[in-house]
């Protein structure tokens, strides 16, 4: 396999990123593993959590716990107070119209489901055709199959090329009046290729059909703004934003969401019941049924309050550098193959080594201190393209340094020596 | 004082290495797929038995040192031996990989090797594929076994 461009990407380190006292936000890394100093390579899978963030979830619990849109009481009137003041920086950090296209929901899985389900089932018919990527995690292909197989529409594939970029010109031959869905990842969890989605969402739109861009990889890494890329649904999880888990975002455009029909029922989402039947609550309740995850959406807007004021221009860059500096430390490495080479991509090192298997890579490294995730990355058609049953993924953050590259590295060289 | 080495003795990478019994048996009378779906570890057992003895057996298939060695080690294991021994053999393997229990040293022989794994409980899966396909064939069950 080829080794990959490192090239095009900034080389110098922003004077103003700090990583030191970066540092010092996120407590977890001062942990140690097996009698070692954890070196925390497995961002893509979750985010470690700054202690703004901690401390605002347990402010929340200790001062102002209370059910929201409910109660006529103070505490109540604060928690719904400072829930809603999330929705807010979720709208500006994504740049929305509005909050009533911010719904959240559990995580980017949910939000898929929740499109798939209220808007394909309800839109879509025998004929009809779903656009996706063979780049897609599970979450981005099972909720579509499941609609493809309750409706009757056909589920196409974009492939990708040997680098893991995917091949446009397949796109532009599948693309159809019959195209009615179009769901992509922003940037690829296995293999951090960063996809031309402006291009993918413009030339769906040539069609007619809706987009629905996964981001779960992309918004702790990349400004997005949504009305720039136009798409009509952006999705994306806190956890992987450095917030909570189980708390995630479905952006969706106003006029769209207006016209879709409740994904679940319950108290929240409606304005009036009676036995006969119910009416249902504006935008976005209308999507939030029961009682949500408050402490979650909370910690949320402490983790967008955190990246915001850290930067997140600066962050892709000092992460994109330590990319360049982990790609040429590991290209010395005999005998390691790179897996997913794109001449635009983030953060994400996945690799293989002649002989070893990635489990046992990461059993080893885990040794040594070293998390990363070793498995087919809930991607196994991207596995499957390659022919390989896993690879070993290293994923940074801008909390992570070239003294963690170098242990990844020498942890490396570790397994080599068990096996040889 | 934690060593990688414990889980990854000699003996283990020595079968990852060059895996004994690998391959297709012509002509097994028994053929059965493992699978573990949390890892995409994949295997084939091949399996003969006759007058209640396993007479030859064999597996093929990708996975980790762990998975691999630990097949080669039982297929080694399990030559010759009758039904009976068999059973009682996967039932040894099965406290050694998941208990701090005693264990037959004796019995176990090499496979003792994987003791290791018990502290590592993401990777007893890798060692007890095999054993659970295995078992399965012999109670001659032919749905691929996945571990769950």
């Amino acid at each position: 396999m080829n080794k990959p461009d490192t090239a095009n990407n900034i080389i110098n380190t922003p004077a103003t990123f700090d990583i030191e006292n970066i540092r010092k936000d996120f407590p977890i890394l001062n942990e140690e593993v097996h009698g070692k100093p954890l070196v925390y390579l497995d961002n893509a899978a979750t985010s470690q959590k700054p202690k703004q963030v901690i401390e605002t979830l347990d402010a929340y619990y200790r001062e102002s716990n209370s059910n929201i849109h409910r109660g006529v009481h103070t505490l109540s009137e604060k928690a719904t107070a400072i829930y809603e003041k999330a929705r807010d920086k979720v709208k500006e950090f994504i740049n929305a119209d509005s909050t009533k296209e911010i719904v959240f929901v559990r995580g980017a899985t949910e939000a898929i489901n929740l499109v798939a389900q209220s808007l394909g089932r309800n839109t879509l018919k025998a004929g009809d055709e779903i656009i996706i990527t063979e780049l897609e995690h599970h979450s981005n292909i099972v909720p579509w199959q499941i609609l493809s197989e309750q409706t009757g529409a056909k589920l196409n594939y974009i492939p990708i090329n040997d680098a893991g970029e995917l091949i446009l010109e397949e796109y532009e031959k599948l693309l159809s009046d019959k195209t009615r869905i179009v769901a992509v990842g922003h940037i690829s969890n296995a293999l951090g290729t960063i996809n031309p989605i402006k291009t993918i969402i413009d030339k769906a739109h040539a069609v007619g059909a809706k987009v629905l861009v996964d981001g779960a990889q992309a918004v702790p890494h990349t400004r997005i703004d949504v009305k720039e890329l136009g798409c009509d649904f952006y999705v994306f999880s806190g956890h992987k934003l450095f917030g909570p888990t189980g708390i995630g975002v479905l952006y969706g455009k106003e006029s769209i969401l207006e016209s879709m029909p409740p994904y679940q029922g319950g108290g929240d989402m409606i304005q009036m019941v009676t036995m006969e039947k119910s009416t249902y609550n504006v935008l976005p309740y209308k999507f939030e049924a029961g009682t949500p995850h408050i402490a979650g959406v909370i910690g949320l807007g402490a983790a967008i309050d955190y990246v915001t004021e850290l930067g997140l221009e600066a962050a892709a860059q000092y992460e994109n550098e330590l990319l360049n500096y982990a790609n040429e430390q590991a290209s010395q490495v005999t005998g390691l193959n790179f897996v997913g080479t794109a001449k635009n991509k983030t953060s994400i090192l996945s690799f293989t080594l002649n002989g070893i298997h990635p489990h046992d890579i990461g059993t080893i490294l885990d040794g040594e201190g070293v998390a990363i995730r070793a498995g087919h990355h809930c991607a196994m058609p991207v596995m499957e393209r390659f022919n390989i049953p896993a690879t070993a993924r290293a994923s940074f953050a801008f909390y992570n340094t070239r003294q963690e590259v170098d242990a990844l590295i020498q942890a490396i060289d570790k397994c080599q020596k068990v096996f040889n | 004082m934690f060593d990688i080495k414990d889980l990854y003795q000699e003996v283990i990478v020595d079968h990852n290495r060059s895996p004994r019994n690998f391959g297709k048996l012509e002509n097994a009378d028994t053929t059965l797929e493992g699978f573990n779906p949390l890892c995409g570890d994949k295997l084939t057992l091949y399996l003969k038995t006759a007058n209640d003895k396993i007479s030859d057996i064999a597996f093929d298939g990708s996975g980790c040192a762990i998975s691999v060695a630990s097949a080669s080690l039982m297929t080694d294991a399990m030559k010759g031996k009758t039904l009976d021994e068999a059973e009682t053999l996967f039932n040894e393997f099965h406290n050694l990989v998941t208990t701090d229990d005693d264990y037959d040293a004796e019995l176990l022989g090499k496979l003792a090797a994987l003791a290791g794994v018990k502290d590592y409980p993401a990777r007893v899966k890798c060692a007890s594929l095999c054993w659970h396909t295995l078992h399965s064939a012999l109670q001659g069950d032919n749905t691929p076994v996945k571990t769950e």
